[in-house]
């Protein structure tokens, strides 16, 4: 962290944060999606830094960071389906007290809307939303436990 | 997708879908099926289902399929109850299907379902202690109807090395979608007939494809007739098109006929899975390759067998 008084430019673009969540490596373009995921702008009063097509190593990257929270497992979840090459960064006093991939996980319940108007899951039944989660070359694919049809794009805009 | 070789336990289990059966499971339920064709053709009777009750939930119209899953039930010497028309029920009062199903665990040993929702069934099951048979889940799955499609083959002609064609709406037809992924099983050769509007998606050919399964595409009825053991006809419905005439058209193209015969393998069987239109001239069903009615009394053996396993009757 000795570059934190490093030039004006650096400071204004990677502000550090003392405790809380630094989500990196989110693919770009995303860093909106991971935030309507987090439930910002809303009820929270974190201060929230967002790199947008920032340069990487592959490309570019969204960076999110949040001051004062630490995420759940459906919200790491979540994050997984939009962008499962993402790290989650547990930051306290200024250092990294964790640093892990987002996991994507094998089944998710009550993460996203199946698209199908018709699948009995979108319908006043007691019962919440089921997806197989399987990868294909880094492109998430989710299956409807109910009606099996496939959501493999856009999957932020069926998010619950 | 299919789970490995292997014959499942049967009592107590929901029939959902065919992709949770093996080759192997198929096979047991095909020969169970044909043990009791002779009682199911009123040529014996049967106790083996004396004092269970079925209960039959069709939230939307059907006439095959649940009068030969009562004629199933009955001929195993079992009592059906009915949920009578959806407009008398409690549905009307907004009940969920979950409380419907809940409620019908009290009063029955195994519950049949059509509904016009996908996955209707599966959630059916999640909300049952008692066996779930689908029938008919919107254009979800249909598994019976996919039994009784394999049983007519193998009683008509043979599953081993089929060459079969199917021909007419592809795209659509959960019928044929279900069919093929059954056959895939078997090692078929499988041509596919229908106009290009109306032709099988292309995610379903490349499954089939990479389970090492030849399919061939014609829109030609005449061609793919001459070299195949089976012909699978499906209605095509006019509301798939956007005139008339284009609809004629096309369901003239494929009609079959006595003059179309000719051009047929000795052996050829016809199946259709009913209701038809004008898919099959009625002179057809006097000749020897008809065999869609006996293929609707099939339904009758395939549903004991399935009735008769799922409520533990027989292994």
């Amino acid at each position: 962290m000795s570059s934190d008084r490093g030039s004006a430019t650096k400071e204004i673009r990677v502000q550090p944060i003392e405790n809380g969540t630094v989500i990196d490596h989110i693919t770009a373009g995303q860093a909106l999606n991971v935030l309507k995921i987090l439930g910002i702008p809303g009820t929270s009063k974190s201060i929230v830094s967002v790199l947008i097509y920032a340069p990487s190593i592959d490309g570019t990257k969204d960076v999110v960071k949040i001051e004062g929270r630490e995420l759940n497992v459906k919200e790491v979840d979540k994050i997984s389906l939009i962008s499962p090459n993402a790290t989650i960064n547990i930051i306290r006093d200024l250092e990294v007290l964790h640093k892990n991939h987002v996991h994507i996980p094998k089944k998710v319940e009550g993460v996203v809307r199946c698209i199908n108007p018709n699948c009995i899951s979108n319908s006043n039944e007691p019962i919440t939303s089921k997806f197989t989660v399987s990868s294909d070359d880094l492109r998430i694919v989710l299956r409807c436990v109910y009606c099996e049809r496939v959501i493999s794009e856009d999957i932020a805009e069926h998010l619950l | 997708m299919y789970p490995s070789i292997y014959i499942m336990a049967f009592e107590d289990m929901h029939i959902i879908s065919m992709k949770d059966f093996s080759r192997d499971t198929i096979d047991h339920i095909l020969a169970t099926a044909e043990e009791l064709e002779p009682i199911a053709r009123g040529k014996r009777t049967s106790d083996l289902l004396a004092g269970k009750i079925l209960a039959v939930l069709f939230f939307e119209p059907s006439t095959r399929t649940r009068m030969s899953f009562e004629a199933a039930m009955t001929r195993l010497g079992g009592s059906v109850l009915n949920l009578g028309s959806v407009e008398a029920s409690s549905i009307t009062k907004g009940e969920t299907l979950a409380d419907t199903i809940r409620v019908v665990n009290g009063y029955a040993n195994a519950i049949v379902i059509r509904h016009p929702k996908e996955g209707s069934a599966k959630l059916a099951s999640e909300f049952s202690s008692i066996p779930v048979l689908n029938a008919g889940d919107g254009a979800g799955h249909h598994p019976t109807q996919t039994l009784l499609d394999l049983y007519t083959i193998r009683r008509e002609s043979h599953l081993d090395g089929l060459r079969i064609a199917l021909a007419g709406d592809l795209k659509y037809g959960r019928t044929v979608h279900s069919l093929c992924y059954a056959l895939s099983l078997y090692g078929a050769h499988i041509t596919l007939v229908s106009p290009k509007e109306l032709r099988m998606p292309n995610a379903i050919i490349k499954d089939l494809e990479d389970r090492g399964i030849e399919v061939k595409q014609t829109e030609s009825i005449g061609e793919a007739i001459k070299d195949v053991d089976v012909l699978y006809v499906t209605r095509i419905q006019k509301e798939r098109f956007p005139d008339h005439a284009e609809y004629q058209r096309v369901a003239n193209s494929l009609q079959i006929t006595p003059e179309l015969l000719v051009q047929a393998q000795p052996g050829l069987k016809i199946m259709h899975p009913l209701p038809r239109t004008n898919e099959i001239d009625q002179r057809v069903d006097l000749t020897h390759h008809a065999c869609y009615f006996e293929q609707a009394f099939y339904g009758v053996p395939v549903r004991m067998a399935l009735l008769a396993l799922v409520m533990g009757a027989i292994e």
